[in-house]
């Protein structure tokens, strides 16, 4: 087989935008001057072709012939000095590779062989008074991740070599078994970390006990069966790891506050997180709540016809080692988690919160820790690619900085989709599978992606080894899928579907299997991306791109043409059945057979112990006397300001539903509270998208930490025109590790610290009556090297969704006229711990704040009542960095000043200025009405904390005045200008 | 009343509001139709009289913008016949009937060459291209654009300025000089972003990606055949403008380009 090596590059006259963005980083980051960075993208085919053959399809479809030069097997160009081509390992998703094989085969007209294949690198040729060493720290900074790609770098004099990562395996396909009636306690402990099963003793005692029933034993028999297999041991494993199953959330907990009152709480979820949504359900008496916590996503009613989904999840560790990869496989998964809801939604938006340390970081990092800038560009280039390629806009979003992220970032990714009520006459919502449905994989083929790694160990590293720990997604093959799977839902040619994510057919067939009672899976039938994996690892692997359906069989006919006409490969790979089992064969021999009842129900519960450590609020005094540096400073700082390059990159307007946008204002640059859908082409109802997370309050109270972020998540909301009878959230935890070892000394404090956030959810959910649908938890967020241990701060993000009646009546954050007069509403307090004007000072200390959900709830109501009536020209939260910072975006955004009298603040205490301007009391919302509706917001307002504070004026200064003192005073573009520079350039 | 067909399928990803941009307009006769149905001989484009190739992410835009499906059109034939996509285009063209393509729908129609055809002859030789943005990245911005009074452009009729969202990576515009002479003789260039002041400009971000005399779209000789890297079906109520809760809206801007169209065809 012959192999051709194809370079395509711009034609020299040409800029090369690639090459300069390396050439600006080197010198920005690394401070190596290059003279000049040229790229280009090299393919080699590895197939039995010639280049005669193919000519026309190398110059006419890899190259485009205006602005192209293409060589074939070309040599390095000697003008350069040095050149480094970055490649893919073995088995990592190749998607410009596969894409270019698929078009070639168009061109040719027939499919390639097995095993023939079209693999893509990249080549950047430098020049300029650089050295060899200067390429590999550049190459290793900014061009390659070893765990997923390979790098080689050539002198001028070299000759290029062909590289092919083909993948290779040599072992031969076996089915282990394991005697574990004969096995220690040590040695149980021991198979469960070397094969990475991540189960403890009595887990693995349990399976041991269980695998000792004659009864069970006599039936495995039949099949041939008597030792647990590998098949069975991992499949166990994965149903019962803490991904799947939340072991912390279903543990019992002896919690002790920390002043000696002791309390046992059976599982979080049920006693706080399930229960407040029951409670808020039972008082409603409507139909809003569809389908909460059973699904891969919550479903809420949208109107008469239709129902929303909406699903947030986390990929943390991913995003940590590829944070490119991490990230588009976190959105391109969470897309599958909606599709994969009742019979499957259509995606309608995205949402993504990222958690980063300061990308500006400058000190030594601690080994295997990629730098902030690498996650942040790499996590949000992820996001970028999976959101924009899906056709699915990003709507909503935020980043927050915290050093202690340095070793996990955290990527939160959320979908929603819009379906009908019913389809052909059913509730959309309801899965159904009977015995002798066919179980049919839709959707991308399986590799040893994504599994456990335990591959890794077992098996000596050589060149053809498949990288497994990281994946990437692959946008496009999923959306020929969803396209597909819209068409076969709105046909009724399948009655369930599910994703393939964590656990891939372990998890997907299981869980599917509970609704028939039992199913027979034939793993050899099941596509590969390469032949040799093992059938444990086709059970398990987390390849993406994957759906399971159940197919009646009397449509599979249909299902399987229409699939392929779509250009989407579907496989029968068994059947459901009734008996209780699941039976795995391969090649016709049965590899696992186990009670459905067990693998689901079998896992012991988990004890555990939480002992709360209070932190005792003190006053904290600031002596800080320019307001106007510290107003300018917090504008500038991370948290606060302007994310506009980076919200920029994602479409937020595909499918034209987007009707307020992230940025809004005179100059669309001012920051939206949430963002405002419209799905449907005939009606004015829509969605409000908003979230709130305040992890700056973990290390005083978590109980505070999760009211705050609630309220946040419902104050944006409202502020856009929401209309709190007609919300819901969802919640995401992110925890670091909540259970003691001698390693993690103060687990029961974390987990005390999970206890109170899981409180506060359900007080405040009830106390609101804002439902919580769904959630996810990601409970080990730590990195540990050697001695040196960093552990994200508790951190808890509610998504909210919100059904508008009207988005006509819907209201943006900036000042729309001179004159308009000024409000705010909620009470101002002396309550900056945590405060982003405290993280500039590097101060410790003060009150955290309180959410009052009583008064805010009737705050809540009266302005939505307010905007309903058409009073409100803008409406903006207090939050990060307090009033000061919000009435400032309030100005800039809308290209006007303002006269404020500070005084008139409603406040509880003596509060100094520095307290007024920048505290973060929570529940505080900045208003502004024209003169005439004075009376009438007077009137709806009555009896509630609320003040008339000053006007909007023409000119360009933002004015704050105190007992007649002016103390602050600054032109608005100043201020914006502070707020825009930190990462415009980023 | 006039057929119209809007494509989809492969990554495309504006089909949906193409089609209720066409029924806004007035289209009575809109359907949104997958390559595969063309390709499996279910739906034939001769049935109509205006294609809609609409934005997207063509086959993940893995070697360029819509190249694959320049491929897919020269190659892949219709079933149970000998017939290409690209001949059975080339019939529809020939028909005298309209198309429309946008951001990925136009990087098509350059790169095939359907446009600007500078030699009449739809030899589908490509002249023109839309390549990486100055920038280095994707952006969604709203841009001011300038129309081009004397271009034969039957979609830009009695419309001066428009305000549209670009959202795109790839949308530079660039071509040789000789061609851009041919271009700008012929009064093909239909687009041009520009600043407030209703000038075109090479300034970013009022120019968004750095394309050649500012130009974000063009036609054929005919005037029937253009293309536009700005989405108009992004801007079919007044509730999509950016502004809309501080401006009076009176119309969706890029609403006026589907109703020329359908009032040529009427």
């Amino acid at each position: 087989m012959g192999t051709i090596r194809i370079e395509v590059g711009l034609k020299k006259n040409l800029t090369d935008p690639r090459g300069k963005n390396l050439q600006k980083k080197a010198k920005q980051f690394m401070n190596i001057q290059i003279d000049e960075v040229r790229t280009s993208d090299i393919y080699t085919i590895d197939a039995n072709l010639t280049i005669d053959q193919i000519s026309e399809f190398i110059n006419k479809t890899l190259c485009d012939p205006v602005i192209n030069y293409v060589k074939i097997n070309p040599e390095f160009d000697s003008t350069y000095d040095f050149f480094c081509e970055i490649g893919f390992l073995p088995g990592v998703t190749d998607n410009v590779g596969k894409t270019a094989k698929s078009a070639l085969e168009t061109f040719l007209g027939y499919q390639l062989q097995e095993g023939e294949n079209i693999y893509t690198s990249t080549l950047y040729a430098f020049k300029g008074n650089i050295n060899e060493r200067d390429i590999e720290y550049i190459a290793s900074e900014l061009l390659y991740n070893p765990l997923i790609q390979q790098h080689r770098i050539y002198k001028k004099s070299d000759k290029p070599i062909i590289y092919i990562p083909k993948v290779i395996i040599k072992q031969k396909i076996k089915v282990e078994t394991f005697d574990l009636k004969k096995y220690s306690d040590e040695e149980l402990m021991k198979l469960s970390r070397e094969r990475l099963l991540a189960l403890n003793l009595e887990e693995m005692k349990t399976i041991r006990d269980f695998f000792e029933n004659k009864d069970f034993l006599r039936e495995r028999e039949k099949y041939g069966l008597k030792e647990i297999t590998d098949v069975e041991l991992e499949s166990l494993a994965q149903t019962w790891s803490e991904h799947c199953k939340h072991k912390i959330f279903n543990a019992t907990i002896e919690y002790d506050d920390g002043e000696g009152n002791i309390e046992n709480i059976k599982s979080l979820f049920k006693t706080y997180i399930k229960s407040s949504t029951e409670l808020i359900n039972k008082e409603r008496k409507d139909n809003f709540l569809v389908s909460v916590f059973v699904d891969n996503a919550g479903v809420i009613t949208f109107n008469d016809k239709y129902n929303v989904v909406f699903k947030v999840e986390t990929h943390n560790s991913p995003s940590a080692l590829d944070p490119y990869g991490g990230a588009l496989t976190g959105i391109v998964g969470v897309n599958r988690d909606v599709l994969g809801t009742g019979l499957g939604a259509k995606l309608i938006f995205n949402t993504d919160i990222f958690c980063f340390a300061d990308p500006f970081y400058s000190e030594p990092l601690p080994p295997k820790i990629l730098h902030p800038r690498r996650i942040y560009d790499g996590v949000i280039t992820g996001v970028e690619h999976g959101g924009n390629k899906s056709g699915i806009p990003t709507i909503n979003g935020s980043i927050v900085f915290d050093n202690r992220y340095l070793g996990k970032p955290l990527v939160y990714c959320g979908t929603g989709g819009i379906m009908p009520k019913e389809i052909n006459g059913k509730p959309s919502h309801e899965k159904e599978v009977k015995d002798g449905y066919l179980i049919v994989m839709s959707g991308g083929r399986i590799g040893k992606d994504g599994i456990h790694g335990a591959t890794f160990s077992s098996e000596e590293l050589h060149e053809g080894s498949p990288a497994t720990a990281v994946q990437i997604g692959d946008p496009i093959t999923q959306k020929k899928m969803a396209d597909f799977l819209y068409i076969a839902r709105d046909r009724g040619l399948y009655t369930s579907i599910t994703d393939n994510g964590a656990g891939g057919l372990s998890s997907s067939v299981g869980e599917m299997a509970q609704l028939s009672g039992g199913c027979e899976i034939e793993l050899e039938k099941a596509p590969l991306k390469y032949q040799g994996l093992q059938p444990w690892e086709i059970l398990l692997s987390e390849s993406q791109e994957r759906m399971t359906l159940a197919v009646p069989p009397e449509n599979i006919e249909e299902f399987l043409r229409l699939s392929k006409q779509y250009d989407v490969e579907s496989t029968v790979i068994g059947k459901f059945t009734s008996t209780g089992y699941l039976h795995v064969k391969y090649a016709g021999k049965t590899v696992a057979f186990m009670p459905l009842d067990f693998l689901h129900n079998g896992l012991p519960e988990m004890k555990l112990k939480a002992k709360f450590n209070p932190y005792i609020e003190k006053k904290i005094n600031i002596s800080h006397e320019a307001p106007n540096e510290l107003l300018k400073n917090l504008l500038g700082s991370l948290n606060i300001c302007s994310k506009e390059t980076v919200v920029r990159k994602y479409d937020h307007e595909v499918q034209a539903m987007t009707i307020i946008k992230p940025f809004v204002g005179l100059y669309n640059d001012g920051p939206s509270d949430g963002a405002i859908i419209k799905p449907l082409p005939d009606s004015y109802e829509g969605l409000v998208i908003t979230h709130g997370i305040c992890p700056k309050y973990s290390d005083f109270d978590t109980y505070h930490m999760a009211a705050c972020a609630l309220d946040e998540a419902i104050r944006n909301a409202v502020c856009c025109g929401g209309n709190i009878d007609k919300m819901a959230c969802l919640d995401n935890f992110c925890w670091c590790d909540p259970i003691k070892s001698e390693k993690n000394p103060d687990g029961e404090h974390k987990l005390a610290q999970l206890v109170r956030a899981n409180k506060a959810l359900y007080d405040y959910t009830t106390s609101y009556g804002v439902p919580c649908i769904s959630g996810k938890d990601s409970m080990k967020n730590d990195y540990i090297m050697g001695n040196i241990k960093i552990s994200i701060p508790p951190t808890l993000l509610f998504s909210l969704i919100g059904v508008i009646e009207d988005v006509r009546k819907t209201v943006t954050m900036d000042f729309k006229n001179s004159g308009d007069i000024i409000f705010i509403t909620g009470i101002t307090k002396d309550e900056l711990a945590g405060s982003e004007l405290l993280r500039l000072l590097n101060l410790k200390g003060g009150f955290v704040p309180k959410v009052d959900a009583k008064t805010n709830k009737k705050i809540y109501k009266a302005l939505y009542n307010a905007i309903q009536n058409g009073y409100i020209n803008s409406a903006h939260d207090c939050s990060d960095g307090g009033f000061a910072v919000a009435v400032a975006e309030m100005a800039f955004s809308g290209g006007l000043g303002c006269e404020i009298d500070l005084e008139r603040l409603p406040s509880e205490g003596n509060l100094s200025t520095i307290e007024l301007l920048f505290s973060e009391s929570a529940g505080r919302i900045i208003f502004t009405a024209k003169e005439k509706h004075l009376k009438d917001i007077e009137k709806i307002f009555n009896g509630l904390p609320f003040a008339k504070i000053g006007h909007v004026t023409d000119g360009q200064l933002l004015k704050i005045s105190y007992k007649n003192q002016v103390i602050i005073q600054e032109n608005i573009f100043t201020l914006k200008e502070c707020w825009q520079k930190t990462l415009r350039d980023l | 009343m006039a057929k119209c067909i809007v494509l989809t399928g492969f990554g495309i990803n504006c089909e949906q509001e193409c089609l209720w941009a066409l029924e806004l307009a007035g289209a009575k006769n809109a359907e949104i139709v997958h390559i595969s149905q063309i390709l499996e001989g279910e739906k034939k484009l001769n049935n109509y009289q205006f294609i809609v190739f609409p934005g997207g992410f063509l086959d993940g835009d893995d070697l360029g913008s819509a190249k694959v499906q320049v491929n897919r059109f020269t190659y892949a034939k219709i079933k149970s016949g000998k017939e290409k996509l690209i001949d059975s285009l080339l019939s529809f063209i020939e028909k005298g009937n309209l198309a429309l393509g946008i951001c990925n729908g136009f990087q098509f129609m350059v790169k095939a060459g359907i446009i600007p055809n500078t030699e009449k002859k739809h030899s589908f030789k490509q002249e023109t291209t839309l390549t990486f943005n100055d920038s280095g990245r994707f952006e969604d911005r709203w841009v001011y654009l300038k129309v081009n009074k004397n271009s034969p452009c039957i979609f830009t009729n009695g419309i001066d300025t428009l305000y549209l969202p670009v959202r795109h990576g790839e949308g530079k515009f660039y071509c040789d000089e000789k061609t851009l002479n041919k271009i700008e003789a012929n009064n093909l260039f239909v687009l041009q972003y520009s600043n407030q002041k209703l000038e075109p400009t090479m300034e970013y971000p009022y120019n968004p990606n750095g394309s050649l005399n500012a130009i974000a779209g063009i036609c054929d000789t005919t005037g029937r055949l253009f293309g536009l890297m700005p989405h108009p079906e992004a801007f079919i109520y007044p509730y999509h403008h950016p502004r809309w809760t501080r401006e009076k809206i009176e119309e969706a801007d890029g609403l006026k380009i589907f109703k020329n169209a359908l009032k040529y065809l009427a």
